[in-house]
C-alpha cells in the first residue's frame, strides 16, 4: 500500500469535495456550489454566491427614483416588468398616487407576458439540463414572439423599463394589441405541444418524480415562494392574497400540487403559463379607456402640447426633468408575485429625490438555502435538475 | 602533387560560383517575397485556407454571465440561427472552445475566473465583449463591476447594446470573421498561436 493510499484511508472523513461552478452550463448563471460527495450521493451542499455582485442596491442610493427603474430591469433579467412594477408600487405607495385603471391593465399585461417569457426560458433550459434538447428550441420560438411585443411597445426586447412611477411609459399601440391577440390565440396549442413532449415522457418522469422533495412544512420553513412553494401544496399567490394593480378583477386559477418534487414544480409552471394567457386575454378584452399615467403632474410629466400654453405645466415639466420626483419621508415594503416568487422592494425615503435605501427581497436568493437542503441525500446527476426546478436567476441573487 | 592541387582549386572555384549563384537567387526571392519563408506562395495560401476554416468553425465557450447570456442563447436558437455562420457549437469546456463571448457584467469576484477560463482555451482564440457592461462597465460604474473586460483579457470585437439583440451579436460575429480572414496568413495570425 502506497503512502498516498494510506493517507486516503486514514483521513478522518471519507467524502470527496466536488466543486460545481461558477462557470457551469447547468447552474443558470454564475452560481457555485461545493458538494461533499459520499460516492454518488451528495452529503452536504454549500452555496457560494457573489460572482455577479453588481452593487445595484448601493448604486440606487445615488440615483433618482426614475433612474433606479432601468437598474431594476437588470436584477431579475427574465422578469424586468415585474421588478419595475415592484419598485414603482413601493414608490407610489410612499407618494400616495392613484394609478389610472388603463395603466394598471397595461402593467398587468406586461407582467404576465414577462411571466410567460420567463417560464419559457426556464422550461427550455431546465429540459436541456435534463437532456431534452427539442423543448429548448420550441420554447425559444414562442419567447421570440413575446420579445417582439416588448420591442413594439418599448423599443427594447428585454429591458423594457416600460412601467414608470405613476403609470407606464407610453400608451398601448394598435400593432401591439393586435400582436397580443394573435399571440394569445396561438399560444395554448404550443403549451400542449411542450406537455406532449414532457409530461408523459417516461425519461422525464424518471428524472423528475420523487426527486428534490420538499414537504409543505419544509417549503414554508425554508421560505420558498412562488411555484416552488405551490408545488409543495401551499396555496399562496400574492396576486390572490394581496392583490395589486387590479389583479382581483381577473378570474384565474392558482395551480397547486401536493408532490413537492421537480415534476410538480414543472406542472405548476406549465399551468401558470396557461393562466397568464388567460389573464392577458381578460385584460385585453376589457382594456379600460383613459389615461396611461397619472394626471398628477408632480409625479408624471404633463402632456407635451400643454407646455406652450400653461405656465404651471412648464414649471412641473422643468422641476420633474431637472430634479425628479421627491418622495415624502417614510419607509415601505411592497411585494408582488414574480415568476420565481415574491419580489418585493423595501424603500426608505428621507424626503429627497434620491432613495435613502433600496432593498430587494429576491425570491431566488431566499430559495438558495432550501435548494441546497434539497440536494443533500440526492444523487449527483439530480443536482442540475434541482437547480433547474427552483429556477434561480443570479442577477437577483447577487444583485 | 601539382595536379591534385590544381584539381582542388578548380573544384573550390566551382563551389564558390555555385554559392554566389544561389545567394543571388535567394536575394532575388527575398526581394520578391519580402524575406521570410512564411510568406512564400505555398504557406500564404495555406494560411488563408486555415483562416477560412477557422472563421467558419468558431466554437464559443459557454460563458453566460448575466442578461446578455439570454440574448446569446437566443442567437443560437432557431430564429437567429448562429449555425448559418458556423458558431452554434457552444462548448461547456473552455478546452474545446476558441471563442469567448463575455456576455454580461464582470464583477471583481468573477474577473480572476474569467482570466483562468481564457487561459484554459487553446490557441488561437478570440474574445467578443458582448454588451455595454462587458465593454466598458455600462450603467454600473461602481465598486463591484470591472469597467470593461479588456482590463482582464484582450478583446477582438466589442458589441454595444444593453443587451445587444441577437442580430447585433451576429453582426459582431461577422466582423470577427472578417478580422480572422484579414489576419489569415500574416504575422498577426502567427502570433496568435505563438
Amino acid at each position: 500500500m502506497s503512502v498516498t493510499e494510506q493517507g486516503l484511508l486514514e483521513r478522518d472523513k471519507d467524502t470527496m469535495t466536488l466543486n460545481m461552478g461558477p462557470q457551469h452550463p447547468s447552474t443558470h448563471g454564475v452560481f457555485r456550489v461545493i458538494l461533499e460527495m459520499d460516492g454518488e450521493v451528495v452529503e452536504t451542499a454549500e452555496p457560494e454566491i457573489g460572482y455577479l455582485h453588481t452593487g445595484i442596491e448601493k448604486t440606487s442610493e445615488n440615483k433618482r427614483y426614475v433612474h433606479v427603474i432601468p437598474m431594476t430591469d437588470r436584477l431579475d433579467y427574465l422578469n424586468p416588468p415585474g421588478n419595475n412594477l415592484a419598485f414603482c408600487l413601493a414608490t407610489e405607495k410612499l407618494l400616495g398616487v392613484e394609478i389610472p385603471e388603463r395603466a394598471q391593465a397595461l402593467r398587468v399585461i406586461m407582467c404576465e407576458l414577462a411571466r410567460i417569457a420567463s417560464h419559457l426560458v426556464w422550461l427550455g433550459t431546465h429540459a436541456l439540463d435534463i437532456g431534452a434538447m427539442t423543448v429548448f428550441l420550441y420554447c425559444w420560438r414562442e419567447r421570440e414572439m413575446v420579445l417582439d411585443l416588448n420591442e413594439e411597445i418599448s423599443g427594447v426586447r428585454m429591458m423594457t423599463s416600460y412601467i414608470r412611477i405613476g403609470g407606464v411609459a407610453k400608451d398601448a399601440t394598435r400593432p401591439w394589441l393586435d400582436g397580443i391577440r394573435d399571440f394569445i390565440d396561438y399560444f395554448p396549442a404550443k403549451v400542449d405541444e411542450y406537455e406532449s413532449l414532457l409530461t408523459k415522457n417516461p425519461i422525464w418522469m424518471d428524472r423528475t418524480q420523487g426527486i428534490g422533495v420538499f414537504s409543505r412544512e419544509e417549503a414554508i420553513n425554508w421560505s420558498l415562494s412562488g411555484p416552488a412553494l405551490r408545488a409543495s401544496g401551499v396555496n399562496w399567490d400574492i396576486r390572490k392574497s394581496r392583490p395589486y394593480s387590479g389583479y382581483e378583477k381577473y378570474g384565474f386559477e392558482v395551480p397547486v400540487y401536493q408532490g413537492g418534487d421537480i415534476y410538480d414544480r414543472y406542472r405548476v409552471r406549465v399551468e401558470e403559463m396557461r393562466q397568464s394567457r388567460e389573464i392577458i386575454n381578460q385584460a385585453i378584452q376589457k382594456l379600460p379607456t383613459g389615461d396611461y399615467k397619472t394626471p398628477d403632474n408632480k409625479v408624471s410629466l404633463p402632456p407635451r402640447e400643454t407646455l406652450h400654453t400653461s405656465m404651471e405645466a412648464l414649471i412641473h415639466h422643468f422641476k420633474l426633468v431637472s430634479e425628479g420626483v421627491s418622495v415624502p419621508k417614510g419607509e415601505t415594503y411592497v411585494p408582488i408575485e414574480g415568476p420565481r416568487g415574491e419580489v418585493g422592494f423595501y424603500i426608505v425615503s428621507d424626503g429627497t429625490n434620491v432613495p435613502y435605501r433600496v432593498k430587494l427581497r429576491a425570491p431566488s436568493f431566499m430559495a438558495i438555502p432550501g435548494m441546497c437542503q434539497m440536494m443533500t441525500g440526492c444523487y449527483i446527476a439530480d443536482v442540475v435538475g434541482i437547480i433547474g426546478s427552483i429556477d434561480i436567476v443570479m442577477g437577483e441573487v447577487d444583485r | 602533387m601539382g595536379l591534385i592541387e590544381d584539381a582542388a582549386e578548380r573544384v573550390g572555384d566551382e563551389i564558390n560560383n555555385l554559392k554566389l549563384n544561389v545567394q543571388d537567387s535567394i536575394e532575388a526571392m527575398d526581394h520578391e517575397y519580402a524575406g521570410s519563408l512564411y510568406d512564400t506562395i505555398l504557406t500564404t495560401k495555406l494560411g488563408k485556407v486555415v483562416g477560412w476554416a477557422q472563421k467558419n468553425a468558431l466554437w464559443p465557450a459557454t460563458f453566460g454571465l448575466a442578461c446578455c447570456a439570454i440574448e446569446m442563447m437566443a442567437m443560437a436558437n432557431s430564429r437567429w440561427d448562429a449555425a448559418r455562420f458556423g458558431a452554434e457549437v457552444f462548448r461547456a469546456s473552455p478546452r474545446q472552445a476558441d471563442l469567448m463571448i463575455v456576455s454580461g457584467r464582470v464583477s471583481q469576484k468573477m474577473a480572476p475566473i474569467l482570466k483562468q477560463i481564457y487561459d484554459q482555451m487553446p490557441e488561437p482564440k478570440w474574445v467578443m465583449s458582448m454588451g455595454a457592461c462587458a465593454s466598458c462597465g455600462g450603467v454600473f460604474n461602481n465598486y463591484s463591476i470591472v469597467q470593461g473586460v479588456d482590463r482582464v483579457v484582450p478583446v477582438d470585437v466589442y458589441v454595444p447594446g444593453c443587451p445587444p439583440g441577437p442580430e447585433a451579436l451576429l453582426y459582431g460575429l461577422i466582423k470577427l470573421q472578417e478580422k480572422i480572414m484579414a489576419e489569415a496568413g500574416t504575422d498577426k495570425a502567427k502570433k496568435r498561436v505563438a
